[in-house]
C-alpha cells in the first residue's frame, strides 16, 4: 500500500472510531438531560438515580469522543495537507466554528455540571447538562457543513491564480442542500443510538436487579420511546436525503442500489442481489417494482440513473465544469481513471445502514408490548435482544458514514477533487506507522472503555442521594 | 492593520491562551509525581485526589483551546496549518498519543478502586503532563527557529531535523515552566500540607526555571528579534522574578498571576519574533512561509472575525464563570472517601 492507501485507511478507521463515540455523546446528554429535569419537577428518586447513572455511563464515554476528535482534526493537516491548502479557505472555517462555538460548551458546562452537585443552584445545575447537549448538536452541525461541502461543493469558486478553492458565501456553505437533509438525519441517528442504549440497559437491569425493577422498566420505556420517535426521524429524513443524493450524486445513489442501466420510470429496488455486483448486469435479485423510483424522486414514475451510462456522462461533465472554471484537469480527473466507488461497499453498507436501524426500532416495539401497563418482567429471549440493542444503530451509524464517504469516491470533493490530489507528501513509512500506532492505541482503550462501561452498567444505578447545598468544609459531592 | 494580521494576533492569543491554562493543569500532572507521594498507597492515593480536583473543573476546558488553536490555523492559515501538521508529522503523532492517554488517565484513574489500576493511569497523567508541553514547546520553536521549506511551501526535513537545541530548550524550558505555574496554582487552591509543599517546591523550582526561560528568550530574539519581541521578553522575565517575590510573601494569586503573564509573553515573544513570517525557511530565506501567502481571502477572514468578536467574549465570560464557581480553596476535609463523580457506588453487588 501507499501513503495514499494508508491515508485512507487511517482516515476511515478514525472516523468510524471516532463517530461510535458521537452518537452516545449526544443521545446520552439528551436523555440525561431530560431525566434530570425530569426529576426537578417531579422529585420521584428514581428519576435522579438514573440520570446519575446514565450521567455516568455518559461520562466514560465522553472522554473517548473528545480524544479521538482531536485525531481527527489534525489528521486534515497531518495526511491530507494538500487538501487542506487547497480548500482551507472554505473547510477551516466551520472547524474553527465547531471549536469555538461547540466545544468549549461542551467540556466547560460538563465540568460544571459533573463538580456543580451542590455548589450550583438545582436549576442553573440542571441548565448545564442541556448546554452540554446543545454544544454537541452544534458541533455536528459545523462539521456535518463541512463535510456536506465534500459532497455538494456551494458558495465557492477556483481562483486561477493562487489555485485554490475560495469561498463566495458562506450561508450557501451553511445552508448546503446536502447538509439540510444530513443534518437532521445524522442528528436523529444519533438519538437512536441514545434511545438503544438506555433501551437495552434498562431491558437488562430489568431481570439483573430485580428489587428496582419499576425504575428499570422507567428506563426502558424512556429508550424505547426516544428510539421509536427517532426512528421515525431517521427514515423520515433518510428518504429526503435519498432524493437529494439522486440529484446531485446520481453514481453514488446508482453505486448504493448496484443499479446499472438507467430506468427512465418506474425503477426498481433491489433488498437482495447475487453473483453481479462487479459485473455490468446483475443475475439474480429479489426486487420492489418502482421502489427506486419513489426513494429516489418522489415519483414511481421518476427517471434513475444506472451506473453504466454515468460512468459514460460522468467524466465528461465534470471535465467540462472544471475547464469551465479554469481549474487544472489533474484534480478532477482519477490517475487510475475509474470513476465509480466500491460498489459492492456501497450497496451492502446502504443496506446494512438501513436494516440494524430498523431492527432496533423492532426491540424497541416488542420492549413497549412487554412493559405494558404496569408489567415489569420480560421473556428470557429478550435478554438477548437487549445486549444487542445498543449495538444495532451504532452499527448502522457506521455503516451510514462508510456509504457517504466511500460512496463520493474517487473524490474528496465532488468534482472538484480527487482523493489521490489530496494526500500529504509524507512517506508511507511515516503514514503506516502513525496507522499502527493509532490501530492500537484505539483498540486497547476500546477495551478499557468496555469493560468500564460493562461494570457500571452491572451495578446500576446507585442508591438515592438527594444533593444538599456543601458547605466549605464539607465534602464535595464530587472530587478524584 | 491588516485582516491578515488580526488573526496572526489571534492564533498568538489562543496558543498563548493554550498554553498558559493548559500549562497548570500540565504542572498538576507532573507534580503527582513530586508533591503527590505519600508513605503508604492509601496516603499517596489521598494527595493525588486532591491536587488532582484542583484541575478537575477545568482541564478539559483548558484543552480546547489546542483545538480551537489548530482550527483556526486551519480557518485562517490553511497553508501554515497544512505545512506545519503534515511536516511536524511524528512530533504530532507523538503528542496525538501523550494528549490521548493522559486525558484517559484523569478521566478514568477513579473510576475503579485498585491501586493497579490508579498506578497505571497515574502514570500516563504524569508522563503525558510532562511529554505534552515538551512536544509543544519544541513544535513552536521549531516555528521561530526555522525548519526546512522548499519552493512549494512544504517541509523536507525529519524527525530529527526537529530536535535542534535551540528546539529542545524551548521544549524543556516550556516544562519548566509549566511546573512552576502548576506548583502556583496547586498552592493557590489548596490549604495545608499540599499548599506548603507547592510553595516550597515553586519556590526552588521557579529560580531553575528563570534561567532556562532567560537563556531562551535571549537566544530567540538574537536569532530573529525585534524591539518588540525584546520589549515582551523583558516583561515575561519580570514577571516570571515578581511570582517568586510573591510567593514568599504568601500571595499565592499574585505568585499564579506572574506566571501566568510569564508564560504568555514568552508565547507572545515568539510570534512577535517571527512576524510577519509564520514559518521561516532555513533551506532558504526566499522559500519562508509569510502571514500574507499563507492567509485564506479576506471574505473567509471577515467572517471568522465576525465569529470571533461574538463568541469569543461570551466563551471568556462563561470559562471565567467556571473558574468563580470554583474558586474555594480545597483541603482533605473537602474529599469524599469515595471518588466516583455522581455519586458513590454501593460496595456490595446485587445478584
Amino acid at each position: 500500500m501507499d501513503a495514499l492507501d494508508l491515508a485512507r485507511w487511517q482516515f476511515a478507521i478514525t472516523t468510524v472510531y471516532h463517530f461510535l463515540f458521537v452518537p452516545i455523546t449526544i443521545g446520552l446528554s439528551a436523555i440525561v438531560a431530560g431525566l434530570h429535569t425530569w426529576y426537578l419537577v417531579k422529585r420521584t428518586p428514581e428519576l435522579l438515580r438514573l440520570a446519575k447513572f446514565f450521567g455516568k455511563l455518559f461520562t466514560i464515554n465522553f472522554a473517548l469522543g473528545l480524544v479521538t476528535g482531536i485525531v481527527q482534526e489534525f489528521q486534515f493537516g497531518m495526511n491530507w495537507s494538500a487538501y487542506s491548502k487547497f480548500v482551507g479557505d472554505i473547510f477551516g472555517a466551520p472547524l474553527a466554528f465547531e471549536a469555538l462555538l461547540a466545544f468549549f460548551l461542551e467540556s466547560t458546562f460538563l465540568g460544571l455540571w459533573l463538580f456543580g452537585w451542590g455548589r450550583l443552584p438545582e436549576k442553573i445545575h440542571v441548565a448545564c447538562i442541556w448546554i452540554v447537549h446543545i454544544g454537541t448538536v452544534l458541533s455536528a452541525y459545523f462539521i456535518l457543513a463541512a463535510n456536506s461541502f465534500m459532497q455538494h461543493p456551494v458558495g465557492w469558486r477556483y481562483n486561477p491564480q493562487s489555485g485554490r478553492a475560495e469561498l463566495t458565501d458562506f450561508m450557501a456553505v451553511l445552508t448546503n442542500k446536502v447538509q439540510m437533509v444530513a443534518f437532521p438525519h445524522v442528528l436523529t441517528s444519533a438519538y437512536l443510538v441514545g434511545g438503544a442504549v438506555v433501551l437495552g440497559i434498562g431491558l437488562w437491569l430489568m431481570r439483573k436487579h430485580p428489587h428496582d425493577r419499576g425504575m428499570y422498566r422507567k428506563a426502558a420505556r424512556v429508550g424505547a420511546v426516544v428510539t421509536l420517535i427517532a426512528g421515525a426521524g431517521v427514515a423520515i429524513t433518510g428518504d429526503a436525503q435519498g432524493k437529494v443524493m439522486t440529484e446531485v450524486q446520481p453514481m453514488k445513489m446508482a453505486a448504493a442500489e448496484a443499479l446499472y442501466t438507467t430506468r427512465d420510470s418506474c425503477a426498481e429496488f433491489s433488498i437482495f442481489t447475487i453473483g453481479s455486483l462487479n459485473g455490468e448486469q446483475e443475475r439474480y435479485a429479489i426486487t420492489v417494482p418502482c421502489l427506486l423510483s419513489f426513494l429516489g424522486t418522489g415519483s414511481f414514475q421518476g427517471k434513475v440513473e444506472g451506473i453504466n451510462d454515468l460512468k459514460r456522462e460522468l467524466p465528461a461533465q465534470i471535465t467540462q465544469e472544471a475547464q469551465a472554471r479554469q481549474e487544472p484537469l489533474r484534480y478532477v480527473q482519477p490517475p487510475d481513471a475509474v470513476f465509480t466507488p466500491n460498489i459492492p461497499l456501497a450497496y451492502w453498507s446502504f443496506r446494512l445502514m438501513i436494516g440494524v436501524g430498523m431492527a432496533a426500532c423492532g426491540v424497541a416495539v416488542l420492549a413497549l408490548w412487554f412493559t405494558r401497563k404496569g408489567r415489569d418482567t420480560i421473556p428470557r429471549w429478550m435478554v438477548w435482544a437487549a445486549i444487542a440493542t445498543p449495538f444495532l444503530p451504532l452499527l448502522g451509524n457506521s455503516f451510514g458514514w462508510i456509504f457517504t464517504e466511500t460512496g463520493r469516491q474517487p473524490w474528496l470533493v465532488y468534482g472538484v477533487m480527487t482523493t489521490a490530489t489530496g494526500v500529504s507528501g509524507n512517506s508511507a513509512g511515516a503514514v503506516l506507522t502513525s496507522m499502527v500506532v493509532f490501530t492500537v492505541l484505539y483498540a486497547a482503550l476500546a477495551v478499557v472503555e468496555v469493560k468500564l462501561f460493562l461494570d457500571y452498567t452491572r451495578r446500576g444505578a446507585d442508591s438515592y442521594h438527594p444533593t444538599k447545598q456543601t458547605a466549605e468544609d464539607e465534602p464535595l459531592a464530587f472530587s478524584y | 492593520m491588516s485582516l491578515e494580521t488580526l488573526w496572526f494576533i489571534a492564533i498568538a492569543f489562543l496558543w498563548s491562551g493554550y498554553l498558559i491554562l493548559e500549562g497548570f493543569d500540565f504542572g498538576v500532572g507532573m507534580l503527582l509525581a513530586v508533591i503527590g507521594r505519600g508513605e503508604t498507597e492509601a496516603e499517596t492515593n489521598d494527595k493525588r485526589r486532591l491536587m488532582l480536583t484542583t484541575i478537575g473543573p477545568f482541564w478539559d476546558g483548558n484543552e480546547v483551546w489546542l483545538i480551537t488553536a489548530a482550527g483556526a490555523m486551519f480557518a485562517a492559515f490553511p497553508a501554515w496549518y497544512a505545512t506545519m501538521f503534515s511536516g511536524f508529522y511524528l512530533a504530532m503523532l507523538v503528542l496525538l498519543v501523550v494528549l490521548i492517554l493522559r486525558n484517559m488517565g484523569l478521566e478514568y484513574r477513579y473510576k475503579r478502586d485498585s491501586a493497579r489500576w490508579r498506578g497505571s493511569w497515574d502514570a500516563a497523567i504524569i508522563g503525558g503532563s510532562l511529554l505534552a508541553p515538551l512536544l509543544v514547546g519544541i513544535a513552536l520553536t521549531n516555528l521561530v527557529h526555522g525548519v526546512p521549506i522548499n519552493a512549494q511551501g512544504d517541509f523536507t526535513g525529519n524527525f530529527f531535523s526537529l530536535l535542534n537545541p535551540m528546539s529542545i530548550l524551548g521544549g524543556i524550558t516550556f516544562v519548566a515552566m509549566s511546573l512552576t505555574h502548576g506548583a502556583f496554582f496547586l498552592a493557590l487552591k489548596t490549604t495545608g500540607e499540599i499548599r506548603e509543599a507547592a510553595r516550597k517546591f515553586a519556590g526552588r523550582f521557579g529560580a531553575i526555571a528563570w534561567v532556562l526561560l532567560a537563556v531562551l528568550l535571549i537566544w530567540t530574539n538574537v536569532h530573529t528579534g525585534t524591539a518588540w519581541s525584546w520589549a515582551a521578553s523583558v516583561v515575561a522575565l519580570v514577571a516570571l522574578g515578581s511570582s517568586a517575590i510573591a510567593d514568599r510573601a504568601g500571595r499565592d494569586g499574585w505568585a499564579f498571576l506572574g506566571t501566568f503573564f510569564a508564560i504568555g509573553l514568552t508565547a507572545a515573544t515568539y510570534f512577535l519574533a517571527v512576524y510577519p513570517d509564520v514559518m521561516p525557511s532555513t533551506t532558504n530565506p526566499a522559500y519562508s512561509l509569510s502571514v500574507h501567502e499563507a492567509a485564506s481571502t479576506h471574505l473567509t477572514l471577515q467572517i471568522m472575525t465576525g465569529a470571533a468578536v461574538v463568541f469569543l467574549p461570551i466563551t471568556l465570560l462563561y470559562s471565567a464563570w467556571n473558574y468563580w464557581v470554583f474558586r474555594k480553596r480545597l483541603s482533605p476535609a473537602n474529599i469524599e472517601p469515595q471518588g466516583d463523580p455522581l455519586g458513590p457506588v454501593e460496595a456490595q453487588q446485587h445478584a
